[in-house]
């Protein structure tokens, strides 16, 4: 009977133990859950990432050997295919070219018109090249982590871009690290502006066409009678009514991604679709505008 | 039951430390057909298995916490959910204690399916703005067929690494068991 008393004993020891742990994992759920950002568990949170940043810093540099191995077989695996889609995009280029250096006469003289001469120089915008050391495992949540912070100037909001586009914002900030939320991450909308190709330019909020998914993003709140049509590019609009009291967020004329189709076209319910330009699946070096004001008057 | 002594706590502390790092900073920047291999559930796994339930939960628990701390993510998700995988890999071991050699790799598919759909319910319970896409589904899959394959050699480091702490280790004390000769059916003949 000793045995089995114990047996008992063991039993409820570990079910206690269960339903406590589950207790306290309620408990953290729901007060975080609950609490502003400047909470007492964000706090910890972030204390935490401050304490850990260096040393994810370093490991990703470790690490950097092993990962170069594997992105290298993964490279060769897809070069062949790869090369059969940077040929077609060569042949798709060039006619643009031919196209593009008639017009750009016309952009010479609309810029002296309007006095933008140079507008996109992101040498004003206060560029800090950073690297990735960290990403999110989970595709509910399109975050990574750059090694560069507030000691490097970044600050909350600012934009993050990498050699091929933009590719999300600064959502936290750390001393010696800041964490992004990615433009494919359900929670981020980026004011943007669609050239159909023709003279007229169509704007929106690019948000996430849904839940996992980094290469589907989906341009709202474009006019219904807008002509957009697959192969349009989407810019960052970078303009707002009233750009003293509410500033935006992205300087004009960041690439984002291009139109792939449009659902419903022409009516209230129309889905405009692009995919970004940027591979969301491979960052390794980003850059992050601390100043996307621009240059100070 | 394992007992909880100050050398096993420090190598499972470690554990978690290194496991959620490695993880962060390498194993989630290789993509691998889109996706990538996710150690949190096969490390609980491994755990579970060598530990039991009692600290496979407690473990699971660990790891999510400092997953969701170090990611900024909702505090309480991982951690809920891992705890499940580790106390369920962790009755495995104590109602079947399993021999094959393949049970990890078994366990860790198991674990993680079920730490993806317990994951994403979760989400889905706490509201999420954007709809469902089918590469949330292809990226699930794509994960588990990459954490099976690794289930295997994540558990041998794992065991390598707490067999020193492990004092009831099944299999070495099934091999210890037999090589003394006196429990082998082939002394009595």
């Amino acid at each position: 009977m000793r045995w089995l008393a114990v047996y008992d004993k063991t039993i409820r020891r570990r079910r206690a133990v269960l339903g406590l742990l589950v207790a306290c994992s309620l408990i953290l759920l729901t007060a975080y859950f609950g609490e502003s950002g400047g909470g007492m568990l964000h706090g910890v949170q972030r204390g935490t990432s401050e304490v850990l940043s260096p040393i994810q810093d370093g490991a990703s540099r470790v690490l950097k050997p092993a990962r170069d191995l594997f992105g290298w077989f993964g490279g060769t695996l897809s070069a062949r295919g790869d090369l059969k889609d940077a040929r077609a995009e060569r042949d798709r280029l060039r006619s643009e070219l031919l196209a593009a250096q008639g017009a750009e006469r016309e952009v010479q003289q609309l810029r002296s018109m309007v006095e933008l001469n140079g507008a996109l120089g992101l040498k004003d915008y206060g560029p800090e090249t950073g690297r990735v050391i960290a990403q999110s495992p989970t595709v509910w949540y399109a975050t990574i982590r750059v090694n560069k912070g507030a000691d490097d100037g970044v600050r909350k909001g600012n934009p993050v871009i990498n050699e091929e586009a933009l590719i999300g914002t600064v959502s936290e900030v750390f001393s010696g690290s800041s964490q992004v939320t990615l433009i494919t991450d359900t929670t981020s909308h980026v004011s943007a502006r669609a050239f159909s190709g023709r003279r007229d330019s169509v704007f929106g909020v690019v948000s996430a066409a849904s839940a996992g998914n980094p290469n589907d993003l989906v341009l709202e709140f474009a006019a219904p009678r807008a002509r957009l049509s697959a192969g349009d590019r989407v810019v960052t609009s970078g303009t707002v009514d009233d750009a003293e009291r509410l500033p935006s967020l992205f300087p004009p004329g960041l690439p984002i991604g291009e139109i792939t189709r449009i659902e419903n076209p022409g009516t209230d319910t129309q889905e405009v679709h692009l995919r970004p330009f940027a591979d969301m699946k491979r960052l390794n070096f980003v850059q992050i505008l601390t100043r996307p004001e621009g240059p100070a008057e | 039951m394992t007992a909880f002594t100050p050398a096993l706590l420090a190598r499972l502390a470690a554990l978690i430390v290194v496991g959620v790092i490695v993880q962060t900073a390498m194993v989630s920047q290789l993509p691998i057909a889109g996706a990538n291999a996710d150690l949190a559930p096969l490390l609980v796994m491994a755990v579970g298995l060598l530990c039991g339930s009692l600290a496979g939960a407690a473990f699971g628990f660990g790891v999510g916490l400092f997953v969701d701390d170090v990611l900024l993510q909702q505090l309480g998700v991982s951690s809920l959910v891992l705890l499940g995988v580790g106390y369920g890999a962790g009755r495995i071991r104590e109602a079947r204690d399993p021999e094959g050699t393949f049970v990890p790799l078994a366990v860790g598919a198991a674990a993680t399916l079920t730490f993806s759909v317990g994951f994403s319910l979760m989400q889905f319970l706490l509201g999420v703005d954007a709809p469902v896409s089918w590469a949330l589904v292809r990226d699930t899959l794509t994960t588990l067929v990459i954490n099976t394959l690794l289930a295997l050699p994540v558990y041998a480091i794992v065991r390598r690494w707490l067999l020193p702490n492990l004092p009831s280790d099944p299999r070495r004390r099934r091999r210890r068991a037999y090589t003394t000769g006196g429990l082998s059916p082939l002394s009595r003949s």
